[in-house]
């Protein structure tokens, strides 16, 4: 945020274009490099969460997944505050990994691509 | 594509009216003045401008078209222009030449450049279909122009991406028709904004300057007449990077002198 983002948002003004114009753009380029349809990105979400959910309770309200993108490097980010812990998993079969999960593309290592936060 | 030492470069950006054609142009004269023997390939067959642009179109006989039917020979086809006689334009040839042009067309006609020149720069047509392909099948390297405007920016993305799959490299970017006011006050996108979003290296930033009109007006690009107009020095020092020289890029924010502008650059700081 730059010093005239903070003074306008004091004064409860819009946003200099510029901001929103980067913001939009970011979104907009995440989606067509991906080449993922928001049909597709939503139903994978809804996928996503239903998997998630047989394990830990999750908080749909603040739920996320989206697509991010920086440096040419396109990756799906969910954020996924957990209410708690499931007393019985639902499919018992395989470990769940509940921390870390396979990137889109590739991304650095250290990325936090999956960020499941206690709430 | 054998010819050593000769350059083919495209010059691209997807959307159209952002400056292909006058960076074509203007870059072509400035490389020519140096020393460079740059011969200019419009490649834009549907919607041929680059002749206007040069004040040649009076003077065009044959084009790559008749060069590709062999029914006459490449220097027979070739523009010289007279003022600068190290430039030479290859007119685009009839429409209806999209019909049946291949990108191994293309390739033909820039290795025949390739022999006779140092520099050969391909002003490619906007859009990503046919004619993209075509042109960007003769290209070694790529300039990508693009103004900061929202939708330039996502179209040159998709360009870039192209570009990527089919090994061109360097891909170096130009920002066109930059205003230091607009972008002091954040209402354009910054130049950081875009080279960020972009992940290119920058080799240029041309300012908003109303004598890119004039010039156009007259056939006569900016760079012809050693003119000392923002757009002019930006064109003439792209292609001193062009050619391996460092030239250091002007910084859009320390343009604009005085209180206000002051004021302008102490807001642009990032607080967190």
């Amino acid at each position: 945020m730059t010093l005239r983002d903070f003074v306008n948002k004091l004064l409860g003004r819009q946003p200099a274009s510029a901001t929103t114009a980067r913001e939009r753009l970011q979104l907009v380029l995440a989606h067509d490099r991906s080449d993922l349809n928001p049909e597709l990105l939503e139903q994978m979400r809804r996928e996503i969460l239903e998997v998630v959910s047989r394990y830990v309770e999750i908080d749909l309200e603040e739920g996320d997944v989206s697509l991010e993108t920086e440096d040419r490097v396109t990756a799906l980010v969910a954020n996924l505050p957990i209410k708690r812990a499931k007393a019985v998993p639902q499919p018992a079969a395989e470990p769940a990994p509940a921390d870390e999960a396979e990137p889109a593309p590739t991304s650095e290592a250290s990325d936090p691509i999956w960020t499941a936060s206690q709430a | 594509m054998t010819t050593s030492g000769s350059r083919s470069i495209l010059i691209c950006s997807g959307k159209g009216g952002v400056g292909k054609t006058t960076l074509t142009a203007n870059l072509g004269i400035a490389l020519a003045r140096q020393g460079m023997r740059t011969a200019v390939l419009d490649a834009d067959f549907g919607l041929r401008n680059l002749d206007l642009l040069l004040g040649l179109e009076n003077r065009i006989v044959y084009t790559a078209q008749e060069v590709l039917a062999e029914s006459c020979r490449l220097d027979q086809a070739l523009v010289k222009h007279k003022q600068e006689p190290n430039l030479a334009l290859l007119p685009a040839g009839n429409p209806r030449m999209l019909e049946w042009l291949k990108p191994e067309d293309m390739e033909r006609i820039v290795a025949l450049l390739r022999e006779s020149f140092d520099i050969v720069l391909i002003d490619c047509p906007a859009g990503i279909e046919d004619g993209f392909k075509n042109a960007a099948a003769a290209a070694e390297e790529a300039i990508v122009i693009t103004t900061p405007e929202v939708s330039a920016v996502r179209d040159a993305d998709r360009v870039i991406g192209l570009l990527n799959t089919r090994g061109i490299k360097p891909i170096q970017l130009v920002i066109n028709r930059v205003r230091p006011k607009m972008m002091a006050n954040q209402e354009m996108l910054a130049v950081d904004d875009v080279t960020d979003i972009l992940a290119l290296p920058l080799l240029g930033l041309v300012l908003e300057d109303e004598q890119v009109i004039v010039s156009t007006n007259r056939g006569e690009p900016l760079t012809l007449n050693g003119s000392q107009s923002p757009a002019a020095q930006a064109y003439s020092n792209i292609a001193r990077r062009v050619c391996g020289e460092e030239v250091p890029l002007i910084d859009p924010a320390k343009v604009r002198r005085g209180l206000r502008a002051k004021l302008g650059r102490l807001m642009q700081t990032k607080i967190f």
